[in-house]
């Protein structure tokens, strides 16, 4: 029976297209804002998880503060970390260990094109396999460095786009690196994130002796042992570093983060800025259901004689009501449905746009089925809401007088 | 003749437009029996319609009452006179009101949906009751496709899609010309003659009347006169 009753409202609907769509204009535009943020929202969380390359809570990076909006972590800053810190740091008790990271800026000759990449390091001895683990490092060709590599360096997988050098860069190949020569023996993995993806990875005797003389340190990578002590270990580095760096408690020159604090900093970010797009939305859903609402109403105005007549053959005010009501819950239906696939349009290409401006892959589109479902279920429970009153009145109409009713 | 399938006792319609009340009916009383055809007559305005629309279950009189096979319908709620009507009415009228929407066979349907009777038994007899009238060839046709009289058809068809005891019928040729007019009697008559329906049929048309095995005189909201005929 209801499905007879869906049949006779999707029949209804078809009848008056302009009408509908017109209506549907509200949920369309609320729907589509909510399903475009929260895809786009999505995308730039998962690609900022990737940009930190490792996260885990038992994980802590020290950077000197200062200048760093446009590079790489930690390549732009007034006072830099040294090496000698590094010693102290894994002194401390409950740290794992301490790896020095080292990231170099410079340009790099290939096929007679130059770019500026950055290169950054492997550690040698036990440290190396902690990194990697860490940042779940693979070759997708050749190897991973080994001790004792010299001037061999891996790259990351956006070498291999032939556009970046006129040709792809490929295994055996040699390249100039701040003019130094180097020998490419492993190709990463993809993994969506520039840190990766665009660098070049050298062991890190070979880094600090051709390009870091002077001992500074870009990032110090933490292992804590116990993740229970994560915040007491942050605690003892900080009041190191301070007494080290001679700075007072509130004037650091430093930080000691966790990726994943940093990562709920941006959550917290992109929270904001969906909280004011649902507001929007919200908004427009609003004006949406008085839309729907309002064309109800007038539809059953409209339709009274046909009210009257549907009564005067059998339909109880319950059928009438039942009508009205799926007209209605289809309206927000179909508004959902144009809303979805204009939210999937409009976050791809932001997303694509943003990448062809920006050149960077952090910008991505992420629509899941879980928001796909949860949007069509609300539009369809707005256009509900927002025919019970006009339904209603259509089931409470007269017979004799509706059938009098002049079209 | 059967016992009375519908008595209507000392019934009132006043309608109120603001101050002023409009006394439709007047203390009415008229009784139909089972398988009788009667016809309604009377001036615009003696209360045809109103007296018919409440024979149909479509409004509850004022005052006194209307009994359907004996059970008292005058104060039944909206719902419950819906149901009946569903089931045991079948009206045609003037304008033959059909939904514009919907197509000749859809509109047979109709009635059947809100008995819930399952959609292939549903075609099936719209189908047959399309056939009967004789629009076999005009099923998928909306209403603003189809003349005055194959509309009258649909309506009729779409009457009788719930086998209904009684069909009322409000001036069902005022819309039409005199050879369609006599074609949709036709099919009244044969309602009556070959299937033994209870017909209940309003007309300004003194000759159509005389289809009627009986004639009631409508004249301000009471009956002035009636003719029997004697049955042929
Ligand atoms: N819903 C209503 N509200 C107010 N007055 C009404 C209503 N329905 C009918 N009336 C009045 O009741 C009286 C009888 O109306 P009714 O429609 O029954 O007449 P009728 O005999 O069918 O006339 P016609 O031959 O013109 O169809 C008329 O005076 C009419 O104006
Ligand atoms: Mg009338």
């Amino acid at each position: 029976m209801l499905l007879s009753y869906v049949k006779f409202a999707l029949g209804t609907f078809a009848h008056r297209k302009t009408r509908s769509l017109l209506t549907m204009i509200g949920i369309f535009i609320g729907i589509a804002a909510v399903v475009a943020l929260i895809g786009l929202g999505e995308g730039l969380r998962g690609a900022i998880i990737g940009q930190f390359g490792f996260l885990g809570p038992d994980v802590l990076d020290i950077q000197a503060s200062g200048l760093n909006f446009a590079g790489p972590p930690g390549t732009a800053v007034v006072k830099p970390l040294t090496e000698d810190l590094t010693e102290k740091v894994e002194r401390i008790p409950g740290v794992e260990a301490a790896i020095n990271r080292y990231i170099e800026s410079g340009t790099m000759e290939f096929n007679d094109k130059q770019d500026i990449v950055f290169a950054w390091n492997m550690p040698e001895g036990k440290d190396r396999a902690t990194l990697e683990g860490m940042l779940n490092l693979k070759v997708s060709q050749g190897r991973l460095l080994k001790d004792g590599d010299n001037l061999k360096v891996m790259v990351g997988s956006g070498f291999t786009d032939k556009d970046r050098f006129g040709k792809p860069v490929q295994l055996g190949n040699r390249i100039l690196f701040k003019g130094v020569e180097f020998e490419v023996i492993g190709i990463l993995e993809k993994k969506g994130s520039f840190i990766f993806d665009t660098a070049l990875i050298m062991n890190e005797d070979v880094l600090v002796d051709n390009f870091r003389e002077d001992g500074s340190v870009n990032v110090i990578a933490v292992k804590v042992k116990d993740v229970e002590a994560v915040d007491s270990v942050k605690t003892n580095i900080e009041q190191l570093l301070r007494k080290e760096r001679d700075v007072k408690k509130g004037e650091e020159d430093f930080v000691v983060g966790s990726p994943e604090a940093t990562l709920q900093t941006i959550d917290e970010t992109i929270f904001g800025v969906q909280l004011f797009i649902y507001v929007i939305a919200a908004v427009a859903i609003i004006v949406g259901a008085i839309g729907i609402t309002n064309t109800m109403y007038t539809a059953v105005l409209e339709r009274t004689k046909e009210i009257g007549i549907m009564k005067s053959i059998g339909a109880t005010n319950q059928t009438i009501f039942a009508l009205f009501f799926i007209e209605s819950g289809l309206l927000g239906l179909v508004g959902g449905l144009i809303g979805i696939s204009a939210g999937f349009a409009l976050s791809y290409s932001f997303a694509f746009l943003g990448r062809q401006i920006l050149g960077s892959d952090l910008i991505q589109a992420d629509i899941g089925i879980g928001l796909v479902l949860g949007s069509l279920f609300f539009s369809v429970l707005v256009g509900l809401l927002a025919g019970v009153i006009p339904a209603y009145k259509a089931s409470k109409k007269h017979p004799v007088d509706s059938l009098r009713y002049a079209q | 003749m059967g016992k009375a399938i519908i008595r209507l006792e000392q019934v009132w319609k006043v309608y109120s437009l603001g101050k002023v009340e409009v006394a439709a009916l007047r203390g009415l009383n008229l009784d139909v029996k089972r398988g009788e055809f009667v016809a309604v007559m009377g001036p615009s305005g003696s209360g045809k319609s109103t007296a018919v629309n409440m024979i149909g279950c479509l409004d509850i009189p004022s005052k006194g009452r209307i009994l359907l096979e004996d059970k008292d319908i005058s104060h039944l709620s909206e719902s419950a006179l819906a149901q009946i009507r569903g089931k045991k009415i079948g009206f045609i009228f003037q304008q033959f009101n059909l939904i514009s929407t919907l197509t000749a066979l859809e509109n047979v349907m109709l009635p059947m949906i809100f008995q819930d009777i399952p959609e292939d038994e549903r075609r099936k007899k719209a189908w047959e009751l399309l056939e009967l009238v004789g629009l076999a060839d005009r099923m998928q046709h909306k209403p603003s496709e189809l003349s005055g009289g194959q509309q009258q058809r649909v309506a009729i068809a779409r009457a009788l899609a719930n086998d209904p005891e009684v069909i009322i019928a409000d001036e069902p040729t005022g819309n039409l010309d005199s050879k369609t007019g006599a074609m949709v009697l036709d099919f009244l008559k044969r309602l009556h003659k070959e299937e033994k329906r209870t017909i209940i049929m309003v007309t300004h048309d003194e000759q159509l009347a005389h289809a009627a095995e009986r004639i009631e005189y409508l004249k301000d909201g009471i009956i002035v006169k009636s003719k029997v005929k004697l049955a042929k």
